[in-house]
């Protein structure tokens, strides 16, 4: 029996597996037990989201033997999260959950070496060079809009030579349902690249619900979409408090009277307006586990990772399938890779347009060019172009700082292209032809 | 990573393939953080440097830098409506094309499937939405309402009631009520071109 030193994790059932090289090991020759070890225990992993999915991912890479953890997350513990997020106890309701999560296991592991960073907030505080220390990126999040940002992030990241290419790991359940996906940026398809299979939010028509409503459903949308901005203009219903709620279920609740609709509760107002879907805490395990797997694999290469995408159904007896889903060719975030061009200081903005619409490898007949913050040019609509025109004849530099991106849209182009822009040369065109030959 | 990195030069070798030249490497990646832009962006400048819309829909921008407010008029030249000037807000949040724009009327008009609070009832608004559709079609569906209101799916069910038992009442109450009057004791806005 091999005895831990200091106060480490006896981790001897991993290393076995990392020891006996298996039939499936897909590099051989170059695989080393002493590397995948060390790659184990000095990797950091980022985990995004510490609720359902996220307590199962950070218990599961802890004990896996991962050393250096960051988590991320939002929100604050709410009390029915107790049921399934069993990180989180009565006390700490009200608290950070990615905090309480790092603690939480922080203790209960005991290991030295393990080291967990929470940061209570936002992914979209976190600037582009943070997301660059990570080795892996295990998400566990509830939300589209979060995924499809650090989706374009890690995608953003890769350059032209294919470096800082980050793996990501992507969980995600819905009741019995669930399913997890390996991205390897640029590599494989992205989040972007499978928005369509999506399945849409229910809504109902606005017809039904003022005109013929059936369901106490449509009697909850009516409440929400058509009596709320009449009795309260400009004001975003907030469902975490409570008297908004209770407006929410009484408006409800008359409108059902009227049409002598039973069934609107308020455990159905809330699932409705919040689009609220079961959380089943054994599907949270289910995934969870398939996702550290991954990263497992990733990290230390014993074996073959998923590629790419596992679906897992058990609403209906059970079912599982797996396949690769391919790229989307004209993928606006990873089907264009982010080329650098390089601009002379001088150049105005009408020059620069001049000058990539000339290359080859670009082509373009209008195109309309925006960066992050505001846009360039753009050729149409007209009264956008009216309003952007008087930019063609300023500075370029003045309206882009050196590694921007600017993003162009061209009816020619399939997708959009874009371009990170350095500056080279002198800020006034230098009168000799010779010079700017250099 | 092993793996990865397999992946990786095998890219590489495709795309010096391909170009027919290996691309000039060098400078290193930069340090700080550049300006980044959003998948909803990207989409929506698309969405909307490629707009080809009939000369009877307006939009405008109040910021030139914000795609995801603006405004729009409809000016149907033909229909009940000829000659009036709709208005029309436009609110895109940053899960589009997930989620569909929103739309709201501006004016209080008599139409079928408007109602007076400026809701509208356009099936690729809400149920039918789906990301294949692009904001060019909803500009184009909603150009349609105008053109050929749809009594079947009743916002404004006294309209649609008219419309279906007295086309031609159905028109003097449409006309009426863009001249700035009251149909059934509601006051209509005037939405007259003149």
């Amino acid at each position: 029996m091999s005895v831990a030193t200091h106060s480490a994790r006896d981790i001897s059932s991993i290393e076995s597996i990392l020891r006996n090289i298996g039939p499936y090991n897909e590099v051989p020759d170059e695989y080393n037990a002493d590397e995948a070890a060390e790659a184990l225990r000095t990797t950091t992993v980022l985990v995004i989201g510490a609720g359902g999915l996220g307590c199962e991912i950070l218990k599961n890479l802890a004990l896996t033997g991962f050393k250096k953890i960051h988590v991320i997350d939002m929100d604050t513990i709410d009390v029915s999260n107790l049921n399934r997020q069993f990180l989180f106890r009565p006390k700490d309701v009200g608290h950070s959950k990615a905090e309480v999560a790092a603690r939480f296991i922080q203790e209960r592991i005991g290991d030295e070496e393990l080291k967990i960073t929470p940061y209570f907030g936002k992914i979209q505080d976190k600037p582009l060079e943070y997301y660059r220390q990570f080795g892996v990126i295990v998400c566990g999040l509830d939300s589209i809009e979060a995924r499809r940002w650090i989706n374009a992030t890690v995608v953003s990241l890769v350059d032209s030579e294919l470096n800082n290419l980050i793996p990501m790991v992507d969980g995600g359940t819905e009741g019995f349902r669930g399913q997890s996906r390996v991205i390897l940026p640029t590599l494989t398809s992205c989040y972007e690249c499978t928005l369509d299979l999506l399945s849409p939010k229910t809504t109902y028509p606005v017809c039904t619900i003022a005109n013929t409503p059936r369901l106490p459903e449509h009697c909850i949308e009516f409440a929400s979409v058509i009596e709320w901005p009449k009795h309260f203009p400009g004001r975003k219903f907030d469902a975490d408090d409570p008297e908004s709620v209770q407006w929410m279920y009484e408006t409800a609740l008359a409108r059902a009277k009227l049409f002598n609709i039973q069934g609107v509760t308020k455990q159905l107002t809330l699932g409705v307006v919040k689009n609220i879907i079961p959380a089943i805490a054994s599907t949270n395990a289910i995934i969870a586990a398939s996702c550290c797997n991954e990263a497992f694999k990733i990290v230390t290469n014993t074996n073959p990772i998923l590629n790419n995408y596992m679906m897992y159904a058990g609403d209906e007896s059970i079912f599982t399938y797996t396949y690769a889903h391919s790229r989307r060719p004209n993928c606006p975030v990873c089907g264009n890779m982010s080329k650098k061009v390089i601009a002379k200081n001088w150049w105005t903005l009408d020059r620069f347009i001049e000058e990539i619409s000339g290359k080859q490898e670009i082509q373009m007949s209008s195109p309309s060019l925006t960066t992050a913050e505001k846009s360039l040019y753009l050729r149409n609509p007209p009264n956008l172009e009216q309003a952007t025109r008087p930019n063609l004849a300023k500075k370029f530099n003045t309206l882009v700082r050196a590694g921007d991106e600017v993003v162009i849209t061209d009816p020619n182009l399939p997708i959009s292209l874009r371009l990170t822009v350095e500056f080279t040369g002198p800020e006034v065109e230098p009168d000799d032809v010779n010079s700017s030959l250099m | 990573m092993l793996k990865i990195r397999q992946l990786q030069k095998k890219k590489q070798q495709e795309a010096e393939l391909a170009s027919g030249s290996a691309s000039p490497s060098g400078s290193g990646s930069r340090t700080d953080s550049p300006a980044k832009v959003s998948g909803a962006q990207l989409r929506l400048q698309k969405d909307i440097t490629e707009l080809d819309l009939p000369k009877t829909i307006k939009v405008t921008f109040p910021d030139s830098s914000d795609f995801f407010n603006f405004n729009l008029q409809i000016l149907p030249q033909q229909g009940f409506y000829k000659g009036g000037v709709f208005d029309f807000k436009v609110e895109i949040n940053g899960n589009f094309p997930i989620d569909p724009p929103k739309i709201r009327c501006l004016n209080k008009i008599y139409h079928p499937n408007i109602d007076l609070e400026g809701n509208i009832c356009l099936n690729i608004l809400r149920e039918d939405w789906s990301p294949v559709l692009n904001l060019n079609s909803v500009l184009i569906g909603l150009n349609f309402l105008f053109l050929e209101p749809n009594p079947n799916d009743p916002l404004n069910k006294e309209a649609a009631n008219v419309l279906v038992k007295d086309k031609s009442q159905f028109k003097r109450n449409v006309s009426n009520s863009m001249r700035g009057g009251y149909i059934d004791q509601t006051y209509y806005d005037k939405v007259l071109n003149i």
